[in-house]
């Protein structure tokens, strides 16, 4: 008998990978960068947010938790910094995109 | 179910090591380096080596990588070809490579069960240092010396990149932003160093008793300062200025003073007195991580292209 706690991390960061398995699938097949941009931000901002979610029960300490939810906040920044440089780049070569 | 972890983890170094030496893009290459610096980071954490893993991500991934970038972005600015795969040296390199790899492999596995260790030693003079994480006491106080050399050297390499400039512009600055600076890149190099610094801070305080230290948090300074040079909210500095080359200098001083002092306190060089121990090696990790920082962030804004003002 698995306790709550374990079973909400389960479900929670088998979402979450669910999510890394289904970007990583889009940035693989869609057609174009905007779409593949759009499946890599998904998987990075919603994936990685629902482990984060998911691993809160496990940490020992509040300090722990705190910087797991730091280093999902600064990977959202980064991620989205680097979606909007690289769309930049992407509509310049192709205005029309 | 760890194993199948390790054994994927494993498959995929050895898939982008091929990757990075048989591709023909340059810039794909590099690309997949960096990959491969921050997967082979995630290795040695499933080894338990957390300081390596930190360091690995930071130099071999992001510094190595960015260097690497911008030496492409140099030479594909030049009109360079790279060397063709059938070109002699191609084959030398392969075929060093292949004797280090078979080389290193005989002598791991002739190791004698168990393996010869100082790890228990370490262990017992642990308390003498006054710290908690036995990497930095390898690295700070039972074999000072190998840190000390590792600091100059990557200096000298600096005073190497600073050679290539021409005359006229020795002592100038690196010309680091790109004629146009995207938006996002501004907001980035706003938002992401407050963070950055903190983080760095944290890295060095915690490296006494904890994995992090002088080079992992150098590094991220590093990357803070090359982010707001980048983004041109600050220009580079003059290399000549004495402020620069004083805290270039200050950590690899600072360590070697302590060290010579070492002979009047402590009865040797590079030793320590012990009720002191702790508080000596923490100055030293700051006045380090401040000239690793400059020094690295010298060393990726490459040889100076601007003549001093005058």
């Amino acid at each position: 008998m698995i306790s709550l706690a374990d079973s909400f991390t389960l479900a929670f960061v088998a979402a979450g990978a669910l999510l890394f398995l289904a970007g990583t699938l889009g940035l693989l097949r869609f057609p174009d960068t905007l779409s593949r941009l759009h499946a890599l931000s998904k998987a990075d901002n919603l994936g990685l947010g629902l482990i984060v979610i998911g691993l809160l029960p496990q940490t020992q300490t509040i300090a722990g938790g705190v910087k797991l939810v730091c280093i999902w906040l600064l990977a959202q920044l980064s991620a989205a910094t680097a979606s909007q440089l690289i769309a930049g780049i992407a509509a310049r070569r192709q205005p029309d995109a | 179910m760890s194993l199948v972890f390790d054994v994927a983890l494993a498959a995929g170094l050895v898939a982008l090591a091929l990757h990075v030496v048989l591709t023909r893009d340059g810039k794909g290459a590099i690309i997949a380096f960096i990959g491969f610096g921050l997967l082979l980071g995630i290795g040695w954490a499933r080894l338990a080596s957390v300081d390596v893993a930190l360091t690995e991500a930071a130099i071999g991934g992001g510094l190595t990588g960015m260097l690497l970038l911008r030496t492409q972005a140099h030479l594909a600015g030049r009109g360079v070809r790279p060397a063709q795969t059938g070109h002699p040296s191609w084959r030398l390199a392969a075929a060093g490579c292949t004797i280090v790899t078979l080389g290193l492999g005989y002598v791991v596995l002739a190791f004698p069960s168990p393996a010869p260790s100082l790890a228990r030693e370490v262990a017992g003079s642990l308390d003498a240092t006054g710290l908690g994480n036995p990497v930095t006491a390898v690295l700070l106080a039972f074999r000072a010396i190998d840190t000390l050399l590792e600091k100059i050297v990557i200096i000298l390499a600096l005073i190497g990149v600073w050679s290539l400039a021409s005359d006229p512009n020795w002592g100038g600055s690196s010309h680091l932003r790109p004629a146009s600076v995207p938006e996002p890149l501004v907001f980035l190099a706003r938002m992401l160093p407050p963070f950055g610094v903190v983080i760095a801070v944290y890295q060095v305080w915690v490296g006494a008793d904890l994995p992090g230290g002088t080079f992992q948090a150098g590094t991220i300074l590093a990357a803070m300062w090359l982010l707001v040079m980048l983004a041109g909210l600050r220009p580079a500095p003059e290399t000549r200025a004495a402020g620069l080359r004083m805290m270039l200098a200050a950590g690899p001083a600072l360590f070697l003073l302590i060290g010579f002092l070492g002979f009047l306190i402590a009865g040797g060089f590079l030793a320590y007195p012990e009720a002191v121990a702790k508080p000596l090696i923490v100055a030293i990790e700051v006045a380090l991580t401040l000239s690793v920082a400059a020094t690295l962030g010298l060393l990726v804004a490459g040889p100076p292209d601007k003549e001093p003002a005058r």
